[in-house]
């Protein structure tokens, strides 16, 4: 596995540049990869990101976009603007979680 | 994902379980970067009308795939097509369709087509099958965006993987 440095921390990625250990993350972490995607993080940025992290450590899963949306209470038009380029798979990485496994 | 993969569904089927595949692939592809546009023709208006958007229906008759299985029952045989016929049992395969998809929390036609167009998706009704039915612009849902010639839509989704329901 690589590995990848932010600031002090040295953290293994797969090879698409996901976090390998979730508990890894660190706000920190989120800030260096939406610079990659070329997303400045707002605070509405992070009430997704947060609302993510939560999920995935109440459920153990991923939300989907759709669970986002309804869950966070998020307009699907202003999460396709957050995270231009497809949200399911740039949110998952910049809150450190695992791709989504559902469709919807 | 490449940055330019384009996708282009065309719908050109009325029933229920016919509704949905290109919604759910579209929202996927959406999902993931890829842009995407749908052609709604013949029976695939259905879709976006109105009028029928919240009427759609699973006729079981003639699909081999409508098993008692499918409906619940804890033995897996099929239906008679004469069963199949029978007063109610549109409605009936509809609402036990409905049921299910509600549980795995699957939204209506009607919110997938509103969240498609919320993230980018383009939509258009075919124009030869909307003259053909008599219809016009204001008995489509607002997600429609234009009601275009197959020419256009040939022009529109050049170099798009186009995906025929």
């Amino acid at each position: 596995m690589p590995v990848r440095q932010f600031g002090a921390l040295q953290l293994e990625v797969d090879n698409e540049g996901y976090l390998v250990n979730p508990k890894d993350w660190t706000p920190e972490v989120a800030e260096a990869f939406a610079k990659e995607e070329g997303i400045e993080l707002t605070d509405r940025h992070w009430e997704v990101i947060n609302f993510v992290r939560k999920y995935y450590e109440e459920r153990g899963q991923s939300p989907t976009i759709r669970q986002i949306t309804v869950g966070a209470g998020i307009p699907t038009k202003e999460l396709f603007k957050l995270f231009p380029g497809g949200p399911a798979k740039k949110v998952a990485r910049i809150a450190g979680v695992p791709k989504p496994a559902g469709c919807i | 994902m490449s940055e330019n993969r384009k996708m282009a569904f065309i719908c050109s089927k009325g029933n229920l379980d016919m509704a949905y595949p290109a919604l759910i692939m579209g929202w996927a592809a959406l999902g993931v970067g890829v842009d995407v546009t749908i052609f709604f023709t013949f029976w695939g208006l259905d879709l976006i009308r109105k009028s029928r958007v919240d009427k759609l229906g699973l006729p079981p008759v003639g699909n081999a795939s409508m098993r008692t299985g499918m409906m619940g029952f804890p033995f897996d045989v099929g239906i008679p097509q004469l069963v199949g016929v029978l007063p109610g049992m549109t409605a009936f395969a509809t609402a036990l369709m409905k049921s299910k998809m509600e549980k795995l929390e699957v939204p209506s036609v009607r919110e997938m087509l509103e969240m498609l167009h919320d993230a980018g998706a383009k939509m258009y009704a075919c124009k030869m099958t909307v003259d053909m039915a008599g219809l016009k612009k204001e008995d489509f849902l607002d997600v429609v965006d234009d009601i275009v010639t197959a020419t256009e839509f040939i022009e529109m989704t050049e170099g798009a993987q186009i995906v025929f329901i």
